[in-house]
């Protein structure tokens, strides 16, 4: 697994103009966002926890998306299912470079957001906290559709139309625990969402790993 | 070779009758012989469709998780075209109750949509299965097909109590649910009648999709004709 998720990273890391590319696309979608509803600092404000994540979950198809594009070049799925190392082990190294890839993306999201919509906060350890736990229950189950819709036609409309009515929880946990740190948490309710994103992503972490070998074996 | 899914020939083409019959008197008795409901007057009599509708989109949805699970473990094709039916009859019949629960919200609540545990579970719900049908119709492979929606349904279906509890705690408003001791008998009646016809009416939709499906499968899987053969 640890191999699995060295070369998963190596090959991010040498792919970082995709990185790159991708963070543009999300700032692009925050600064769309703003178009939406009015130059009202306010009302920006309030729903500036939806944007950040709604920016990071369009990025995170594309991430995502692009993940198995190695693997499905020259037959390479082929060849990795030969290594004496197990499916799971694939997936995992698979599901937490995807993770690291959206953390990354998602803290990077965060200055632009408090930029745009003057959403600053000083709570930042909570925040990235939330934001790993977002991040993780999208790349649960994104990394699994991934490995499935990369080797069918039209993967792009695919993934997505599967994703999104499942993470409907993840990212409902996601923007309530994020806008009460911004907006401040006066009923202490931030705990009870963050028990949910948990819950979320350790279901889908082992359901996950579970049936993954289904996917990729023949 | 017996073909797959056809051990009763006749039991869809009963049951079709039977639900029409069921839901045909169980209709007239909730919209001419039981009285109005006291608060909510004509609008409740929807109900007689719209809780029934709902039991049974419930139960299709946990029939396709059941038949993606056998799946798994046993590869059966049977079990595949039952689960392609399975999820169709439960998207069509989580689509109808969407739209009823609309009808029946505007005059109540004032609003044709309201973001309610049960109906918003409903909606994704529905948009789930339809993306996992949408797969099915992009998957060439009919192995691959079947492996695929089998995991997607059971990661799907898994998510129903996340997604019902995270949107019960985000907001409510939806009436609690009514059981035969809180409902009178007058009204009992009805809503039992159409169970039973929506019930019976699904199994048949089921069971004669899911015979489409296997001869569809099979032809499939049929092994290509030789050459030389000439094909009829």
């Amino acid at each position: 697994m640890i191999a699995a998720l060295r070369k998963e990273l190596l090959l991010q890391w040498r792919s970082k103009a995709q990185l790159m590319a991708i963070f543009v696309f999300g700032a692009a979608a925050l600064l769309l966002f703003s178009f939406a509803v009015g130059p009202d600092a306010e009302a920006l404000r309030k729903f500036s926890a939806g944007f950040l994540w709604l920016g990071l979950l369009l990025s995170s198809t594309l991430t995502l998306a692009e993940s198995f594009h190695a693997e499905m070049e020259n037959r390479a799925m082929e060849g990795l299912l030969l290594l004496p190392a197990s499916a799971r082990a694939l997936y995992y190294g698979k599901a937490i470079a995807n993770w690291l890839q959206l953390v990354f993306l998602g803290i990077a999201l965060v200055p632009v957001m408090v930029v745009l919509y003057d959403a600053g906060t000083t709570r930042i350890p909570e925040l990235i906290l939330i934001i790993a736990l977002g991040a993780a229950g999208l790349s649960a189950p994104g990394t699994l559709y991934a490995a499935m819709t990369a080797q069918v036609r039209s993967k792009q409309t695919l993934l997505p139309l599967l994703l999104f009515p499942l993470i409907v929880p993840a990212l409902l946990a996601s923007v309530k625990a994020t806008s009460l740190i911004i907006l401040g948490d006066p009923m202490n309710q931030g705990k009870s969402w963050l028990v949910l994103l948990l819950a979320f992503d350790a279901i889908y972490w082992s359901l996950c790993g579970l049936l993954f070998h289904k996917v990729v074996e023949e | 070779m017996r073909e797959d899914n056809n051990r009763f020939p006749q039991l869809p083409w009963i049951l079709l009758g039977l639900g029409i019959v069921f839901l045909a008197i169980g209709s007239y008795i909730g919209l001419f012989v039981a009285p109005p409901e006291m608060l909510m007057g004509q609008v409740q009599r929807i109900m007689y469709v719209h809780v029934p509708t709902a039991w049974n989109a419930l139960l299709a949805m946990t029939f396709a998780f059941v038949c993606a699970v056998v799946f798994l473990f046993n590869s059966d094709w049977k079990w595949d075209a039952r689960m392609e039916a399975a999820i169709e009859v439960g998207v069509v019949l989580a689509f109808l109750l969407c739209c009823q629960g609309s009808i029946w919200a505007k005059p109540t609540w004032g609003v044709w949509w309201d973001w309610d545990p049960r109906l918003t579970t409903t909606a994704v719900l529905l948009f789930a299965f339809l993306g996992i049908l949408a797969l099915r119709k992009f998957v060439d492979d009919p192995a691959r097909r079947a492996m695929w929606s089998a995991v997607a349904t059971i990661i799907a279906y898994a998510d129903v109590p996340i997604v019902y509890y995270s949107v019960r705690w985000w907001n409510s408003l939806h009436q609690l649910q009514s059981s035969p001791a809180t409902v009178s008998r007058q009204f009992w009646l009805p809503l039992r009648m159409n169970a039973f016809g929506i019930l019976f009416l699904m199994t048949a939709f089921i069971m004669l999709r899911a015979r489409v499906g296997s001869l569809r499968l099979k032809q499939e899987l049929a092994p290509p004709p030789q050459a030389g053969e000439v094909r009829g």
